[in-house]
């Protein structure tokens, strides 16, 4: 059974430190509100995963939670570069993160390999490039059928999968459309999932194939209204581009980043924290983020 | 109409663009010039993005590679791992159209790191997204960049995506289906690989661009034809058309 918990207590449940944690969304259904609670509960040493960490995981790292980035593509779409992670790669600030670096067909692939519970997956990928030779989780294999040389990539197995949207009833059955992404495989291959949605309703309208994930494959749902902002959720709100725009600024500058930290999330920056700041906890400042405009 | 050099390049790439080919589009410049085709000469033009909408034909640019406009226009939304496993690993894709942060005489593309050391880079790029397989899997690429000393370079620093490799012979020996980056257009001219050494020689050079100038923002010791041949300038239904689709800053935002 499902459980319909406000996102504070669902993130205090499922996501503890040291964790391999993916938030998953493809510019569309970007579980923003969650991600700004993990950096709340200052979660720290995580493993996050996603094929395209933009602007949330930039945020997670620039706070600190981040010791390792498993992903294929991190920047900020149609804007720049991810600025704080960027430095961290770069500079080792607020922290040295460790990269595992793929293409999208391949991370794609390690998680249908989770959500199917095999251990690896194989594809025709990565051929002639350098990306084997600095990740040590691509290997060739030879087909046994026909010889040839194929990539394989482990499976991804997340201990959390977070994602974001439309719509949940109160069993906990989800539906999600427009762009998909990868977050169906993702949820799939978690051992544990926390999927915030737009609205819970008390029984589903039938939508053939709109249901994409029921209720027994789910751990926790949250009701999160505008919790993919500043990314959008199809039929609920558009993305707010000026949000992405205005964060190349914000995150390009460590004072400034750290000023959006306190000033947005009531957050510390991860070098001055003391007991009090951490008094100083995410009650307070749960509702703070959902009124927000932007950065 | 006086055009800019961006303009020419954008213009020229989606000349590239055959009607009806299946094209794999890459966010950004190759974005640009795959709906001006559509807008142009290539109607029936299907664009695929990686974020898994096929036949996109939005009215706009898109702002991301997952833009709802995209989803709304397409004639099907399907998900990533479909989007890579069956449309472009199966072959069915006829021009994987992409950018490149840079891009060296053989035609590797880099979009990982600058610098020597790849766990100290000099510069972060943000990495390979779809692009290692979309340039080995599709029929032919073709790659749009500006052009500079910085970003055409004698060796890539990072092969994010294979392009010749080493030379002839790399792409049989590595299993590399397409024909790899058979045209490369920039603000400058149009390069092609040469069918014996595989490396990018200037074909066609842009209106009022000089031998000298396409040498100068070049890497290597660019091969020129004696006499380089002129790419036709932009003509006003197609500087209308891109100036139409290109969203003004405030618009963007």
């Amino acid at each position: 059974m499902t459980a319909l918990l406000p996102l504070t207590e669902a993130v205090a449940e499922l996501i503890a430190d040291g964790d391999t944690v993916a938030l998953e969304g493809f510019t569309h259904l970007i579980p923003f509100a969650a991600g700004h609670e993990i950096i709340r509960q200052r979660r720290r040493d995580l493993t996050l995963v996603r094929m395209t960490p933009d602007v949330v995981y930039d945020q997670l790292i620039g706070a600190g939670c981040a010791r390792r980035l498993v992903f294929s593509w991190g920047g900020n779409p149609g804007v720049g570069s991810l600025h704080r992670f960027r430095d961290a790669v770069e500079n080792g600030w607020p922290s040295a993160v460790d990269i595992e670096e793929h293409s999208h067909a391949g991370m794609a692939n390690r998680y249908v390999a989770g959500a199917s519970g095999l251990p690896f997956a194989v594809l025709r990928g990565y051929a002639g490039t350098d990306l084997a030779r600095h990740t040590g989780t691509i290997k060739p294999i030879d087909c046994p059928f026909t010889g040839e040389t194929l990539a394989a990539v482990p499976a991804l197995r997340p201990d959390v999968t977070v994602v974001h949207a439309q719509r949940a009833d109160r069993d906990g059955n989800v539906q999600l459309w427009g762009i998909t992404g990868v977050q169906k495989e993702a949820v799939l291959a978690a051992r544990r999932s926390l999927v915030t949605v737009e609205e819970v309703v008390d029984e589903l309208r039938p939508r053939p194939g709109a249901t994409v994930l029921p209720s027994w494959v789910v751990t926790a749902v949250a009701h999160c209204p505008g919790g993919a902002h500043p990314s959008y959720a199809h039929g609920f709100y558009e993305r707010d581009n000026d949000y992405y725009l205005a964060w190349d600024a914000v995150s390009r500058d460590r004072e400034a980043f750290t000023a959006w930290l306190s000033q947005r999330l009531g957050v510390a920056p991860a070098s001055e924290r003391s007991e009090r700041a951490r008094q100083h906890s995410s009650a307070a400042n749960a509702s703070a983020e959902r009124s927000e405009a932007g950065p | 109409m006086s055009h800019t050099t961006e303009e020419m390049m954008t213009i020229a790439a989606a000349r590239a663009l055959p009607d009806g080919a299946t094209c794999f589009v890459g966010i950004g410049l190759p974005s640009t010039a795959a709906n001006l085709a559509r807008h142009t000469h290539a109607p029936e033009l299907v664009l695929i993005y990686e974020s898994g909408t096929i036949g996109a034909k939005p009215a706009r640019l898109p702002l991301s590679i997952g833009d709802g406009i995209l989803a709304e226009t397409a004639d099907a939304v399907v998900s990533v791992p479909e989007i890579f496993n069956y449309w472009l690993q199966a072959g069915r894709i006829d021009i994987g159209f992409l950018g490149a942060a840079q891009i060296d005489r053989f035609g590797n593309i880099n979009t990982t790191v600058i610098g020597a050391d790849y766990q100290r880079p000099t510069v972060r790029l943000p990495g390979a997204g779809g692009a290692p397989e979309i340039a080995a899997s599709s029929k032919e690429a073709i790659v749009v960049l500006r052009q500079s000393k910085r970003s055409f370079v004698d060796r890539v620093d990072f092969v994010t995506s294979a392009g010749f490799g080493t030379g002839p012979g790399f792409r049989q020996r590595h299993g590399l289906r397409g024909a790899g980056p058979t045209t490369v257009i920039t603000d400058l001219g149009v390069y092609a690989p040469d069918p014996a050494t595989s490396e990018l020689v200037l074909t066609r050079l842009h209106p009022d661009v000089t031998v000298e100038q396409a040498k100068a923002a070049c890497g290597w010791e660019l091969s020129v034809p004696r006499d380089p041949a002129r790419t036709p300038p932009p003509s006003e239904a197609e500087l209308a058309a891109l100036r139409a689709l290109k969203p003004s800053p405030k618009a963007a935002s």
